[in-house]
């Protein structure tokens, strides 16, 4: 069962213990449905044919009930939804009851991206590197509305609630890199809110963990790396492409034309406004719906991304 | 009008004032068929360009912003406006009254009244596209329905409008069958249709003020800022869950049930038998409409609820499905040794018994927590429901009006755009739905206006299903409205059917029947 259940109809492959329980008990339930349907429309469509209508003064049959068969075709789905209710409840358990000896790592929610921060102070958006075969537990939260993270490889969902924690584990068995999505309905770029989950060795990943993020990297590349993590949900860069946000084609230096009337030219203290308060200069034809990156992203960081987009012409 | 001879409810008095200040039920039906028609064709509207925008991946026609608003529109349209008052107000109003052998409800006046709320109510949540729409599904989910700033506050607004419709129309019903049935007519001699009415009216009195009260918080959280969600304000987001789904998952009831109440009818008329099980599937009725009240967090097993509380909700879930699976076995059954009949309203109905059976097993398959995790609002979740939904209630309001268009207008609709209307829809709909499962298992969350490249190939698959559907629904409309104007002339009772409404001549005259008719027996008497 269990190398049938690795390989489920449909589904993606696997990658923890607990994905594998999940598995063999939805193909216990598929099979079971499998059956019941075949009985139940298999007897309709027998029955619709073998019965139909000779003629006006057809004799039938004056059949009121019968205990016996009501009592048993009560019964027996009563078992079989109990057997799924107590499996169902065995493998819940298993999702939610964490272990003792987990590698914590906070999430931070808001509209549209994940950021993930580590004990050492790492802060990683939209990618979470994890060690394979560690317990690992994420602590939960958001800035703004409902949010729900969702691995379909761990077979695992929790939505993030803003205001309170809410948290997951896994422990993946496979390398490789897993989708993450955001499950919960938040918005207009509910769609984008993607991340990545990598599995990678033990020393890969302490190597990972200990080297800064932008060492040797110039100011540009820095920005570069910050816009293709948490700005290209709602920013593209071909010219006139229109995402939640403006295009970041051409956009330092031009001069935009604003919601309400005025305008302004595109310099260092506009693009660092732009981040830290949002809303207090929309370009027209846009809504005000950007997140503020204040608290999210350092002076070097801001820095970075105004010289990235000076590079883009 | 051309409608069959006699004086009848259609032509005993004439203008458009005698309409809209009708207090005769047969002709508040007729004005909830009209409504809830024109409802639909805008809400698939928005589901034909939800299903072209997802033909591709990537961006066609719409954007994030444009796509989460077609969808709202889609959903609330579909569940307010549609599917709520679609059986209860439309079929029950017109048929209800006939079949216990009364000649009206038993409060006209507020009958009337109940399809006035609707149509202001509609009105209502329409305004708000002229304030940039609503984009929060129809599910109005707190921090976000708070925080958005468009038009959200007056689709609020139109469906706690909209409840009191629903409420309106459940007390009347109640009230009605109480007090008004004919001489002989005890509650083990109503039909299975009442029954199912009647479950469904206790649940739309009980549980529609939860959401009117949930829906006047939301108000006063939005407008007036008293925090009762809003963790900012010291609120709870889960609350609103709570709330809504304490709602909402009745809901799903008043929209399944009359859809089995239309189910048993069509099943014993067309095979010309007693139903099998009638007491079974009556109490089975009962049973749903009370355990439904005590489901409502299996939407919410990853919701950040207790983990015991989704344990629970699990159990209590499992246990409505034994009722449910009850009654499917019940009208198998039926069919055992009937003489059959393969009329278009029988196909529909056998369509609904094809199709809620799928509905059904994905729906154990979900109440199972284990599971449940994974297809948490993925696309799994969004197949189960519509074949719930529309391969349960709308094939059953569909079997209903081919069934009762006879009775309502004297004339007989053509078998054969009938029969292709339901293979088209049938078709369709397994075409667009069916994939969506597997969409699900893969791992595609709803709501999403745009996808990952290995979603697309199924995407493609549902869409042209979806257009199918459309396509089936238009054929459905041409024949009904030409059944209207040119359809052969039925006579009182062209399917043979025993139960009361039957029992006068069709359309019927004001007050539905020329003598106060007696009971005397249970009303599947075929032998």
């Amino acid at each position: 069962m269990s190398s049938a259940s690795t390989t489920s109809v449909f589904m993606p492959p696997a990658v923890t213990e607990v994905a594998k329980n999940v598995d063999t008990l939805y193909g216990f339930l598929l099979i079971a449905s499998l059956i019941s349907c075949i009985l139940v429309i298999g007897g309709l469509i027998y029955f619709a044919m073998k019965y139909r209508r000779q003629g006006d003064n057809d004799k039938v049959p004056y059949i009121s009930h019968n205990t016996a068969l009501e009592f048993l075709w009560s019964f027996i789905p009563f078992v079989i939804f109990m057997v799924a209710f107590v499996w169902g409840w065995v493998v819940y358990y298993q999702l939610r009851t964490f272990p003792v000896d987990s590698m914590e790592v906070m999430v931070n929610a808001q509209k549209w991206n994940w950021v993930f921060t580590y004990k050492n102070g790492r802060k990683s958006p939209a990618l979470l590197t994890v060690p394979v075969n560690q317990n690992v537990k994420l602590i939960m939260t958001s800035k703004d509305v409902l949010h729900s993270f969702f691995i379909p490889a761990f077979r695992n969902k929790q939505d993030v609630v803003p205001g309170r924690y809410t948290a997951v584990w896994f422990n993946a068995e496979k390398l490789g890199s897993y989708q993450v999505f955001c499950a919960e309905y938040c918005g207009d770029n509910h769609a984008g809110m993607l991340a990545k989950i990598d599995v990678v060795t033990r020393a890969e990943f302490d190597q990972w963990l200990s080297t800064e993020p932008y060492k040797g990297l110039a100011p540009a590349q820095i920005g570069q790396k910050i816009y293709s993590t948490s700005c290209i949900a709602c920013h593209g860069l071909a010219p006139g492409e229109k995402k939640t946000g403006p295009t970041f084609a051409g956009i330092f230096g031009k001069t935009e034309e604003l919601e309400g009337g005025g305008t302004v030219t595109v310099d260092e203290n506009y693009i660092r406004e732009s981040m830290m308060l949002p809303n207090a200069k929309i370009v027209k034809g846009f809504q005000g719906v950007m997140p503020t990156q204040s608290g999210q992203l350092d002076d070097e960081e801001v820095a970075g991304v105004i010289e990235y987009l000076k590079t883009l012409k | 009008m051309a409608s069959a001879p006699g004086v009848n409810y259609l032509n005993e008095k004439s203008g458009i004032w005698s309409w809209l200040t009708t207090l005769d039920h047969k002709r508040i039906g007729i004005l909830y068929m009209i409504a809830v028609m024109t409802f639909f064709f805008i809400g698939g509207v928005f589901a034909m360009l939800i299903r072209y925008e997802l033909f591709r991946s990537g961006s066609q026609i719409m954007d994030g912003p444009m796509y989460n608003r077609a969808m709202t529109f889609h959903g609330a349209i579909m569940v307010f406006m549609v599917i709520i008052p679609g059986i209860p107000a439309f079929l029950g109003n017109f048929i209800m009254p006939m079949m216990i052998g009364a000649k009206d409800v038993a409060f006209p006046r507020v009958n009337l009244m109940s399809w006035y709320c609707l149509l202001i109510g509609a009105a209502v949540a329409f305004v708000s596209l002229i304030y940039h729409g609503a984009d929060t599904g129809w599910t109005f989910y707190t921090p976000y329905s708070i925080s958005t700033q468009n038009g959200t506050i007056w689709m609020v607004v139109g469906a706690f409008i909209i409840g009191f419709s629903s409420i309106l129309t459940g007390l009347n019903f109640i009230v009605t069958i109480h007090k008004l049935r004919a001489p002989g007519m005890s509650f083990w001699r109503m039909p299975l249709f009442v029954w199912a009415l009647y479950s469904t009216a206790l649940l739309q009195v009980l549980a529609t003020p939860v959401l009117a009260i949930t829906l006047l918080l939301l108000t006063m959280e939005r407008l007036f800022g008293v925090g009762i969600f809003d963790p900012t304000l010291g609120g709870d987001p889960v609350l609103f869950q709570h709330f809504f789904w304490f709602y909402s998952h009745p809901a799903v009831y008043i929209m399944i049930l009359p859809a089995m109440g239309v189910v048993s009818e069509l099943i014993a008329t067309f095979s010309q038998k007693t139903i099998f099980g009638y007491k079974a599937i009556a109490l089975s009725s009962v049973g749903i409409a009370a355990v439904s009240f005590f489901v409502w967090g299996h939407h919410m097993f990853v919701s950040g609820q207790s983990e015991i509380a989704g344990i629970v909700f699990s159990f209590i879930t499992m246990l409505v499905g034994v009722p449910t699976a009850i009654k499917t076995f019940n009208w198998t059954a039926t069919l055992y040794k009937g003489s059959i009949r393969f009329d278009s309203p029988l196909l529909f109905a056998l369509g609904f018994l094809f199709l809620f059976t799928i509905g059904g097993v994905t729906g154990i398959i979900l109440a199972t927590v284990g599971v449940d995790v994974h297809f948490h609002d993925t696309y799994f979740v969004v197949a189960h429901f519509h074949y719930v939904m529309v391969g349960g209630t709308l094939m059953s309001i569909m079997g209903g009006i081919y069934y009762w268009w006879p009775k309502m207008f004297g004339r007989m609709v053509d078998e054969r755009p009938a029969r292709i209307s339901f293979v088209l829809i049938f078709v369709g709909f397994n075409v667009t739905f069916f994939p969506q499962f597997i969409l699900g298992a893969m791992g595609m969350p709803r709501r999403y206006f745009d996808y990952l490249p290995e979603y697309e190939s199924l995407n493609k698959i549902s869409s042209v299903g979806a257009w199918t559907i459309g396509a089936g629904f238009l054929v459905g409309l041409a024949a009904l409205i030409h059944a209207w104007k040119y359809g052969k002339i039925s006579g009182p009772n062209p399917w043979n059917s025993k139960t009361l409404e039957w029992q006068t001549p069709s359309p019927p005259p004001h007050e539905n029947f020329t003598t106060q008719p007696v009971v005397t027996a249970g009303p599947y008497e075929y032998r």
